[in-house]
């Protein structure tokens, strides 16, 4: 790529071509603001806060789109640059719902940061509000239109990134609204609940349903024995929001602040992935042995289960029926743990901290009621379980590593790596090696399925077998396999998909990235994902099928892989659903 | 809802406008247009039609209806009512015309009365600016119109509407 | 498909038979019907024609339907031409006159003089309009007989880059607000290399008051697509829009219709008069907001989107619509380009002033008696349009300022009144060229309600994508309101001046940039008036209603009961033959009893 000169503050930097001044910029360490640039997903210059003066120009530009040119002479803080973006900030403010001490983006807002940087003391031109109402119907996300900025960062990413695009500008002027159609809720809309728009949002428009009260009262009744378990992802990611630094793992400190916060018992949700495994294995044997039908597609994503029941009802026999990890823990711990504990499974709450804010919603969908109860009670984001521990005033970084209880504490290095995408894939590559070879394979890790790349295919030679399998990296490249599929144009056996960018280390509901701002970092969850790998690799035991729990569970309860009760517990169905509403 | 017959015989008039037009760059627009002459206005299940059979998401089509002003969701009255709120227009006191059509119909700007005879709507320019002040009903243009003018040509709308009543033929714009 | 000798034979057999120019054999009548024709009832003037014609069995008339002539206020207008005689317009016609017309001045060959308006053309030149108002725009051969496609069959015989230095060298600035160059940006759409290029009309015509892109659509469609076309050569595009305002169906008819007609004859479509090079047509309706005659939101709406404004660079001669270098020029700017290429860039750039060459095509609108359709070159006197053109103001009253550029232009004082029409002073004085509207304004007109009017415009109009003139010129507006409501503040005008500041400086598109323009001028010009609101709370043109009040002047009144009887709020009280008296209180400052009042005894002022 050519390079180019210009001068920045009177400060010489030579970048490519294909630069932008704001890179220009960052590359000399010069702070720009900016709200609605995200790199790589919104590049519209809409907010107007990245303005600079640029030499020759009639108006002042936004860097952030502003490609630079030989011999630019840009000026980022003279006195016009510098009131214009107060004005045009004191403007947003003007219209913004403004209650930080109340706001649940408050310390980690960009807004706020912006307003403290720039250091606005008065709104010198108060005017009328929006009047946009507060969505909370969904069981999943909440959308408060009083906090929008109209960045659209949001809109970008759901449409963009995730080929989902139920939320959109509306109206125009004054009265333009992000908002879905009709001004219905996310609820009455395709919207999958993968809570990415979360991480695009600035400020606070868009948050998880917060469920932090159901857990405090359930933790306060005595009647009630309270149990939690925990994803994989949010274990690597929880540190950071007590400031532990990005894909830190901190398993044993989250095992004792749950501990502190008075769960009755404490489960890792990784053995209930190790058994989705086992069933998800034998369910593609099964279909290897029958011939088909493929490609078999991975279901523990609850988001991506949504998508295909909006999206591609014509593919929902091919999702595999096994449940999501939380959902086959919550159903034995209200049958199979009620029975050995011995205690009334209506005196069982289960909690699940997840990465995900897609599972608050699966938790309430009625075919996950298997023990005769719903099986899991409240999911929480790993979110809401940091400022519950706050809340408890837990020393979060200073707490001494405590392990999961039992009997569902112990697990593999194949549930680890279910937190990222490729892992499901690989994991259920490893079992089933074994199962078709009837022997212990060797060399078990999968390299071709890791990393951040949207699409990844590859074929594996297993005995006899060669396995076409393709992993997709969130809605938007799992869309492009499916359309792929439908046409004719590919064949596999196993698909993987994780409805979230880098799978759940991405999820909705994980810490919000800093960094993806402040260092324009696109593969934002990267550390999250070698922890997780690194892990898998001092793991005791790395495949699901080794677990001994596992091996336990089959012999004392359910018999075999696929038997009758683990169907009834262990597996589900899907329906279609509409793609636009109608009323 | 249920779908009359006659609604069914409009999606299938939309079906083929869509059929016709969808291969071609940037057909959202000009099938709306074509959406809204046929049904009136774009109520939900009309822009869930063209979002499906276009394939883009309703929000898009939701977003595009609701930013040009063109576009209604909701069903007019029998006579629209659209002043010119040009300058031209303006200038020549327009604005008291739409205080005096608000005032007699008591709707605001943008309302449809409750008999769903009269739509009161302020539009800009329709380019007749020499003869301004303007205002037209459905197709028919007033022009240099004053205020007192205003009550004869609402009366002739309701005396047209109701003997249209007596007529039998109770719409006369369905 | 049609050849250069052929379309010269068209033009030589159209010309007679149409009655077309001065050798003509026969009679040539026609109605102005545009727009604003129909609308002042020419459809049944036209009718009535036609039937007296056949009733008289009348032979070798032609009568045909014509655009805008200019003179909108007296429609609807016919204009007959006898051969050897000079022509005769009738203005104001209705169908009872038009059958005294046909009866005096066919048969007894004596022209009604009564209804005949003799129009003065001498500070007019019309080359975009040169057709309007004369030919029938339903009819190719019409525009063909009086040279059309001339240019575009001369363009076809010239190099691309030869086609684009005559634009070069005339002079010519974009018409449609920004007076940019033309020739240069066809150039640089030229430069860049695609597989794809497009060409855009902007016939969105957004501008409030202004209606000449509607009168060239709808009087000379084909001036457009014969623009268009040699536009198309010049820089190797081979597809072009159309992107025309809704509200505007009579000029889509017509565009239709000259579409189909030069489609029909070989000017659109492949190998166009026989040689290598190939171009069609597609029009493309807008549906309603203003923002859209930005350039870029033009793109984005012709792609099927929300008209929002994108940034710029990239531009769009590099990167337009769908991503492909695009050229868009306003129609107007279009409607100069064959008579340039017919008469030369010399002969075109001899008309008007060193920076803006040509003529300007102006909508006179407002305060002023002779409304209508103007076309002055540049560097016409501002007096010269309102009292020379114009005829003046209406009862006398004073002038108070003229209004350019629309909502993104400016006032322009009385004591201005003898600069030049041409861009660089309109913008030395705060206002600017704009697309051409031309609004009157009389010592009656209130500027703060002005700048209240055109910034409640531009609030509606706003797309909403960028906070400075989504948030900004909301905020403007509302402490517009607050001054003509009685509520204004010491500090509003600076309030206003830094807002403005700001939104000029910060906007994405030329949108919010232009917005404070209106009240920045006004403020600039009438400062006073301002002051006047906010600190002597009046609003000396007696306009802003807060501080109105009615009264009933004793002696002139005739104790009649009339506007006891109209005013929706009972607010006047008094029997009949007894005095009469409003209740202040009550009063809602309708100026209902006003307009009632028989012997106009009821007074609006402002308070004092
Ligand atoms: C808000 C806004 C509205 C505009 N509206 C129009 C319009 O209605 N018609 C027009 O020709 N140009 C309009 N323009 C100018 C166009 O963006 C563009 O500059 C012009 O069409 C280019 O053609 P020209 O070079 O021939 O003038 C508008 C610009 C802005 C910023
Ligand atoms: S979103 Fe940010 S600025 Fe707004 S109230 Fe919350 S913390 Fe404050
Ligand atoms: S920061 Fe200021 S406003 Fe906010 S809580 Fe503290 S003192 Fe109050
Ligand atoms: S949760 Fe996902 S699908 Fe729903 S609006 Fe947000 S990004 Fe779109
Ligand atoms: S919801 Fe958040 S991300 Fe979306 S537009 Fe509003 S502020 Fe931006
Ligand atoms: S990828 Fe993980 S976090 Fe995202 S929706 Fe699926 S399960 Fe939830
Ligand atoms: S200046 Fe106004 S119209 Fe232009 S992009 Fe910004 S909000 Fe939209
Ligand atoms: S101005 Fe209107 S409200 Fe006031 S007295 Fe007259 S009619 Fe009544
Ligand atoms: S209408 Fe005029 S004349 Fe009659 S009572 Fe009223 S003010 Fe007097
Ligand atoms: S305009 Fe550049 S960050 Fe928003
Ligand atoms: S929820 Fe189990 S790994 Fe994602
Ligand atoms: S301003 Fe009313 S018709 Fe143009
Ligand atoms: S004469 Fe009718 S539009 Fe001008």
């Amino acid at each position: 790529m050519n390079k180019v000169n210009l001068t920045i503050d009177g400060r010489q930097v030579t970048v490519s071509a294909d630069s932008t001044v704001l890179e220009a910029a960052r590359k000399l360490k010069i702070k720009i603001p900016t709200l609605c640039y995200l790199k790589d997903i919104n590049a519209i210059g809409a907010c107007r806060m990245c303005l600079v003066e640029v030499k020759g120009a009639r108006s002042l530009q936004a860097s952030c789109v502003l490609p630079v040119e030989e011999g630019m002479e840009i000026k980022t803080n003279s006195p016009l640059v510098r009131t214009t973006r107060r004005t045009v900030l004191e403007l947003i403010l003007s219209n913004h719902n403004r209650e930080c001490t109340l706001c649940v983006r408050n310390s980690h807002c960009e807004l706020q940061t912006l307003a403290m940087e720039i250091g606005v003391r008065e709104i010198s031109f108060p005017g009328e509000l929006p009047e946009r109402p507060v969505d909370q119907q969904s069981p999943a996300l909440l959308r408060d239109g009083s906090k929008c900025i109209l960045c659209r960062r949001c809109v970008a990413l759901c449409h963009q990134v995730q080929s989902v695009g139920v939320i959109q500008a509306t109206e125009r002027g004054f009265q333009t609204t992000i908002e879905p159609v009709f001004g219905k809720s996310l609820n009455e809309v395709a919207c999958i609940f993968c809570g990415q728009c979360i991480h695009a949002c600035p400020v606070a428009a868009l948050q998880e349903k917060d469920e932090r009260d159901k857990v405090w009262k359930a933790l306060a009744d005595p009647d009630l024995h309270v149990l939690v378990q925990t994803a994989p992802a949010v274990r690597v990611a929880l540190g950071e929001e007590f400031g532990l630094g990005e894909g830190r793992n901190v398993t044993g400190k989250m095992v004792a602040a749950l501990r502190q916060l008075a769960f009755d018992r404490i489960f890792d949700t990784n053995l209930s992935a190790d058994l989705t495994i086992v069933e998800e294995s034998h369910e593609l044997m099964e279909r290897v042995n029958q011939g088909g039908p493929f490609p078999l597609i991975t279901s523990c994503s609850p988001a991506w289960v949504k998508y295909v029941e909006h999206h591609y009802p014509q593919l929902l026999s091919h999702l595999s029926t096994c449940k999501s990890p939380q959902q086959m823990m919550g159903a034995l711990l209200k049958t199979y743990y009620a029975q050995i504990a011995n205690i009334d499974p209506a005196k069982i709450f289960v909690v699940s901290i997840m990465p995900c804010t897609a599972k608050k919603f699966e938790c309430q969908r009625p075919e996950m009621r298997a023990s005769g109860f719903q099986d899991v009670d409240v999911v929480l984001t790993t979110r809401e379980l940091g400022q519950m521990i706050r809340q408890a005033g837990i020393d979060f970084p200073n707490l001494t590593e405590e392990d999961f209880d039992e009997p569902f504490g112990e697990s593999t290095g194949a549930a680890m790596i279910f937190g990222v995408t490729g892992g499901v894939a690989e994991s259920a590559l490893r079992t089933v090696a074994d199962l078709l070879t009837g022997s212990t394979v060797e060399k078990f890790e999968y390299e071709e399925v890791r990393g951040l790349e949207g699409i990844k295919e590859s074929t594996v030679q297993i005995g006899e077998q060669r396995f076409r399998l393709a992993v997709a990296n969130g809605i938007g490249q799992a869309k492009k396999l499916l359309e792929q599929i439908v046409k004719g144009e590919k064949q596999y056996h196993f698909i993987e998909v994780m409805a979230c960018p880098g799978g759940c280390i991405g999820g909705g509901g994980q810490p919000i990235c800093k960094e993806r701002i402040e260092k324009e970092k696109t593969d934002f969850p990267i550390e999250r994902l070698k922890a997780l790998y690194k892990a898998d690799k001092g793991s005791t035991w790395r495949k699901s099928h080794e677990n001994p729990t596992i091996k336990e569970l089959y012999n004392k309860f359910f018999e075999k892989p696929n038997s009758k009760k683990a169907h009834e517990l262990l597996h589900t169905a899907y329906m279609k659903r509409p793609l636009t509403p109608k009323e | 809802m249920s779908i009359c017959s006659c609604q069914n015989k409009k999606f299938d008039k939309l079906r083929e406008i869509i059929a016709e037009k969808k291969g071609t760059a940037g057909a959202l627009i000009p099938v709306m247009h074509e959406a809204q002459e046929l049904f009136g206005h774009l109520p939900i299940h009309v822009q869930s039609f063209i979002a499906e059979a276009l394939e883009v998401p309703m929000a898009d089509v939701y977003g595009v209806a609701t930013f040009y002003s063109a576009f209604t969701l909701e069903a007019k009255g029998t006579y629209s009512i659209h002043v010119c709120l040009g300058t031209a227009c303006y200038v020549k006191g327009a604005q008291a015309i739409v205080d005096k059509l608000a005032e007699l119909l008591h709707i605001k700007v943008g309302e449809t009365t409750e008999d769903g005879l009269f739509t009161l709507e302020a539009t800009r320019c329709i380019g007749a600016c020499g003869l301004a002040p303007v205002l037209t009903v459905n197709n028919e243009v007033y022009s240099q119109v004053s205020v007192e003018q205003i009550d004869g040509i609402v009366h002739k709308y309701m005396e047209m509407a109701w003997k249209d009543e007596e007529d039998g033929n109770s719409s006369t714009n369905s | 498909m049609a050849t250069a000798q052929q379309i010269a034979k068209l033009r030589e057999q159209t010309l007679q038979r149409a009655n077309l120019d001065d050798s003509r054999q026969g009679i040539r009548i026609v109605v102005t019907m545009a727009t604003c024709g129909i609308a002042a009832g020419a459809q049944k003037v036209y009718e009535t024609l036609r039937k007296e014609i056949t009733r008289y069995g009348l032979n070798n008339v032609i009568v045909a339907p014509t655009g805008c002539n200019g003179l909108c206020h007296y429609e609807p207008i016919v204009d007959i031409y006898v051969p050897g005689k000079e022509k005769v317009t009738y203005v104001q016609v209705t169908a009872e006159k038009i059958k005294k017309i046909i009866a005096l001045h066919l048969f007894a060959g004596k022209p009604v003089l009564d209804y005949a308006y003799e129009k003065d053309m001498t500070y007019q030149m019309p080359i975009a309009l040169s057709n309007s108002g004369i030919i029938n725009p339903e009819s190719i051969e019409e525009y063909i007989a009086l040279g059309g496609y001339r240019a575009e069959i001369k363009a076809l015989d010239m190099k691309p880059e030869e086609v684009i230095a005559e634009i070069k060298a005339s002079g010519l600035r974009g018409r449609g607000g920004g007076g940019f160059l033309t020739g240069l940006k066809w150039e640089y759409t030229a430069r860049a290399e695609a597989d794809q290029k497009y060409v855009l009309c902007n016939a969105d015509e957004g501008d409030p008051g202004a209606f000449m892109d509607r009168s060239i659509l709808e009087g000379d469609p084909h001036k457009i697509i014969e623009a268009m076309s040699i536009a198309g050569y010049a820089i190797e595009a081979t597809c072009g829009f159309i992107y025309v305002r809704a509200e505007y169906p009579l000029a889509v008819k017509r565009l239709e219709l000259a579409i189909e007609q030069a489609r029909k004859l070989g000017l659109l479509g492949k190998n166009i008069l026989g040689k290598n090079f190939s171009f069609d047509l597609e029009i493309r309706l807008g549906a309603g907001a203003f923002v859209c005659g930005e350039e870029t939101a033009l793109m984005a709406s012709i792609e099927g989107k929300r008209g929002e404004p994108r940034p710029r660079p990239p531009f769009p001669a590099l990167k337009g619509l769908f991503n492909k270098p695009t050229l868009l020029n306003n129609v107007e700017t279009f409607a100069n380009v064959p008579m340039i290429l017919n008469n030369g860039a010399e002969w075109y750039s001899s008309i008007g002033t060193a920076k803006s060459k040509g003529t300007k095509v102006f909508a006179l609108g407002g305060k002023i008696n002779n409304t209508g359709l103007i076309e002055i070159p540049m560097g016409t006197r501002l007096g010269d349009v309102i009292y020379k053109i114009g005829g003046g103001i209406p009862k006398g009253k004073k002038f108070k300022a003229a209004q350019t550029g629309g909502p993104s232009g400016g006032c322009i004082p009385a004591d201005y009144i003898d600069s030049p029409i041409e861009y660089e002073t309109l913008i030395e004085l705060g206002s600017m060229m704009g697309s051409g509207g031309l609004i009157v304004m009389d010592e009656e007109t209130c500027m703060v309600d002005v700048a209240r009017f055109f910034l409640e415009f531009t609030v509606e109009e706003s797309c909403g994508k960028c906070p400075p003139c989504r948030i900004g010129t909301k905020r403007m507006l509302e402490l517009l309101a607050k001054i003509t409501n009685n509520e204004g503040q010491v500090g509003d005008l600076e309030k206003l001046e830094q807002l403005a500041k700001t939104i000029t400086a910060a906007s994405l598109c030329g949108l919010g940039q232009t917005a404070p323009n209106p009240v920045l001028s006004t403020i600039r010009y009438f400062r006073s008036e301002y002051e006047a609101h906010i600190i002597e709370r009046k609003c000396p043109a007696g306009v802003c209603k807060a501080f109105l009040e009615f009264t009933i002047i004793d002696d002139k009144c005739r104790k009649c009961g009339l506007c006891a009887r109209t005013c929706p709020v009972r607010a006047i009280t008094g029997k009949i033959k007894e005095q009469h008296v409003i209740d202040r209180e009550k009063c809602t400052k309708c100026g209902l009893c006003m307009s009632k009042c028989p012997v106009k005894a009821i007074q609006k002022k402002s308070r004092e």
